[in-house]
């Protein structure tokens, strides 16, 4: 068998691309894939717990993280068009009017 | 007897003058403040009258009205006291004030601000009297302080004059340094005799044995009570302020600066006989102060030139006289100079008050001369208490003088050297009276055409017309001339019996300070050296004798050789400049006591702790306050990947935190 350790060390490399990509690019839409990159590690960790434990709690757990994405990515998708029909942008840096 | 009318109804008018007077004509306010204060000594009289009819046992008459203070053991109530001494003071309060009053309604009645003097004046009358019927320490106190609050409003009633402000000040400032002597005093006798009710004091007091060591707790009294007189009653060290306090208008010198604020601490002095006449060390040091007082203002008195300056330190010397008296037990004489005092120095203040008046505000003798053939009641009337305080038989103030000279000699705690003092202050005082009458009233008018047009030369008042000198109106005079009768006749109830009359004031008062003429005549009797009637003529002789040396020094300098004061300036000129200039006490005191004071305050307790300190620290906080928000706010960027950057970071935190938790 795969040692859970291999899964586990996988699934935190993924997140910290997500966390990586969320904190440096500065496309919207690229920001949200690596948002959805950090729920799919979190997933594969749940689903790693999951079979190494016999339990079937991690992959319930799964399906209501993907619901949340999904919703999200929704919302999401509406709200970087209503940012680009005002600032016809997709740079995060200008998304700005808050600005001190 | 409802004695709670004699000092509410002076009261009622204050109130009423004072909340309403802006609006009510000029008769109504003097209506109110005359009305009141006649009110007052109406039933002075009427007290007097029912007093008379009451037998030696229900003297005093004691009656309280309602509780004060009840903490633990002690308690005070407000309650008044009736015996003769205070009924002496409280009819010559009442009768002098409402002189006073009288006079007030013709000297203000330019001045602006008249609701407001005669509130004051009310005011004034309202506390003197709770101050000399009051029946316990804590209510004296009470009428004590008040009248000292009376006396600055009054003194700086002129606010805009900075001069005035300043002498309403200083005469507060000085009478609390006396205060504070007085207070530790109550606070020494509420220790140890835990009350200070009158007949509570006394009565422990007089348990006491004599202290002849010199110190022990009535002597401490003593001195303590004798420090809060010398404070109010213009003694040594703590004279200073009286003459400041000439800026004042004339009534209010002649009512508070001579006949009755001023007298309030030989008042209380005699009032704590009982303290007293067991302490010969405190009686002493009162009986030195006194008469150094007395010689050292008459010295000050001869070379001024104002005319209310002259008085004012003719006042002092005067009250040097009194607390001389009771420095030596003789109570009753000390009373008997207070009472002929208040008729004479009303007398010659408000005179006074009538030739500057007539003079369109000149106060400055130097520019006087010759009044007498246009004034001529003031002239009469200033002859007679001139010739009064001068101790001229058989004017009032011969015979009251005449006691206290004779018993400083004779008492059992008296001492040729307080009578000789006495006498010398006695050749002066006649001598700088008697230069005052020559000045004013002789010789060439020497005045300015324009007074007016030299408005800081001490004048006071602010008459917009030239003036030819004129009299004063009837209602300025007659209160001259009834204190003028008082002058003459006032003595004459306290005529000695070696002159042949029986002293009747001696007698009235006597019950008053009874057990001291009992163990003074026991001594009497059995100390040798017992004075004679003969003794007596001729100390009598000696001082009329030196009276009248001085009016005839002051007839050769500023009547028949006018030059010679000039020249006397010029051959002693130190001498002159150190007399005139009062000794440089005020500059001392500015120096030694008021500038470290001021400056402490200034740069210490006002910049470096209330500014530095106080404000510091909330100005400070604020700050601190601000620095910190400033920093947080910069949270808020408006930078969408800073936002991103602190989820993250917290985040990480909690990840951190529960490995921790997981960890241990």
């Amino acid at each position: 068998m795969i040692p859970l350790a291999y899964y586990l060390l996988l699934s935190a490399i993924l997140f910290g691309c997500g966390v990586m990509g969320f904190l440096i690019k500065r496309n919207i839409i690229v920001i949200f894939m690596c948002i959805e990159l950090m729920l799919n590690a979190v997933n594969l960790a749940f689903v790693a717990f999951a079979a190494h434990w016999h339990n079937l709690n991690g992959q319930v757990f799964v399906f209501f993280v993907m619901v949340v994405a999904a919703a999200e990515a929704a919302v999401g998708l509406a709200i970087i068009i209503a940012v680009f029909r005002t600032r016809e942008t997709l740079n995060v840096d200008r998304v700005n009017l808050l600005k001190l | 007897m409802n004695l709670w009318l004699i000092p509410l109804l002076p009261l009622a008018g204050a109130i009423i003058n004072g909340l309403f007077g802006r609006r009510f004509a000029k008769r109504t306010v003097s209506a109110v403040g005359l009305g009141f204060v006649a009110a007052s000594m109406v039933w002075t009289w009427v007290v007097t009258f029912r007093f008379a009819g009451l037998p030696p046992g229900a003297i005093p008459h004691i009656e309280n009205y309602a509780p004060w203070v009840a903490a633990g053991d002690f308690s005070a109530n407000f309650g008044l006291y009736l015996d003769q001494l205070s009924l002496l003071m409280a009819l010559a309060v009442t009768g002098v004030g409402f002189l006073i009053h009288v006079y007030s309604v013709g000297y203000m009645a330019h001045e602006g601000g008249y609701y407001r003097f005669f509130s004051f004046l009310n005011l004034f009358m309202f506390f003197m009297l709770t101050l000399v019927l009051a029946n316990n320490y804590l209510l004296m106190f009470v009428g004590w302080e008040g009248v000292g609050l009376a006396s600055y409003l009054l003194i700086g009633f002129f606010f805009l004059r900075d001069s005035a402000s300043s002498a309403g000040k200083k005469a507060f400032i000085v009478n609390r340094i006396g205060d504070f002597g007085f207070l530790i005093g109550l606070f020494l006798m509420v220790k140890h005799f835990g009350t200070l009710d009158f007949t509570g004091v006394f009565g422990s007091a007089s348990k006491l044995p004599m202290e002849t060591a010199g110190a022990g707790l009535l002597t401490t009294l003593g001195l303590l009570l004798l420090l809060g007189a010398c404070g109010k009653s213009a003694q040594l060290p703590l004279y200073v302020w009286l003459p400041d306090a000439m800026e004042g208008p004339t009534p209010v010198s002649a009512l508070i600066h001579a006949a009755t604020m001023v007298t309030a601490g030989v008042y209380m002095i005699a009032r704590s006989h009982a303290i007293f006449d067991r302490a010969p060390a405190a009686l002493m040091v009162v009986a030195i102060i006194g008469c150094a007082t007395a010689l050292y203002a008459a010295t000050i008195g001869m070379v001024q030139h104002d005319i209310k300056r002259v008085l004012a330190y003719s006042t002092i010397s005067q009250l040097g006289y009194m607390v001389l008296a009771c420095g030596v037990a003789a109570y009753s004489a000390g009373m008997f100079h207070l009472m002929t005092h208040a008729f004479f120095k009303a007398l010659l203040f408000l005179a006074a008050g009538s030739v500057i008046h007539a003079l369109g505000g000149q106060q400055d003798m130097r520019y006087m001369g010759g009044l007498r053939k246009h004034i001529p009641v003031t002239f009469w009337t200033m002859t007679a208490a001139t010739f009064a305080i001068a101790g001229i038989f058989p004017l009032s103030g011969f015979f009251s003088k005449d006691e206290i000279l004779w018993r400083a000699y004779s008492s059992p705690f008296g001492a040729w050297g307080y009578w000789a003092v006495g006498v010398f202050t006695a050749f002066l005082t006649a001598f700088y009276m008697f230069r005052l009458w020559f000045l004013t009233f002789f010789g060439e008018y020497r005045g300015e055409p324009e007074p007016e047009h030299h408005p800081e030369r001490g004048g006071q008042e602010h008459h917009a017309q030239p003036h030819h000198i004129h009299e004063s109106p009837k209602v300025m005079l007659i209160p001259l001339v009834l204190l003028a009768i008082l002058s003459v006749g006032g003595g004459w109830v306290g005529v000695p019996e070696v002159l042949g009359g029986s002293n009747h004031f001696e007698h009235f008062l006597a019950p008053v300070f009874e057990e001291h003429t009992a163990s003074a005549a026991e001594e009497a009797a059995a100390s040798p050296a017992e004075p004679t009637g003969a003794s007596e003529i001729t100390l009598t002789v000696t001082a009329t004798g030196a009276a009248l040396l001085g009016i005839a020094l002051a007839w050769l300098l500023y009547y028949r050789r006018r030059d010679l004061p000039g020249k006397l300036r010029q051959r002693y000129q130190t001498a002159y400049q150190i007399l005139e200039q009062k000794y440089y006490v005020d500059e001392l005191y500015a120096a030694t006591i008021v500038w470290p004071v001021v400056n402490f305050s200034r740069t210490v307790l006002w910049r470096f702790i209330d500014a530095g300190v106080i404000d510091g620290t909330v100005n400070d906080s604020a700050d601190a306050a601000r620095q910190v928000s400033d920093r947080v706010r910069r949270m808020q960027s408006g930078n969408i990947r800073s936002y991103a950057g602190w989820v993250a970071l917290g985040g990480a935190a909690v990840i951190a935190y529960m490995v921790w938790l997981g960890v241990r």
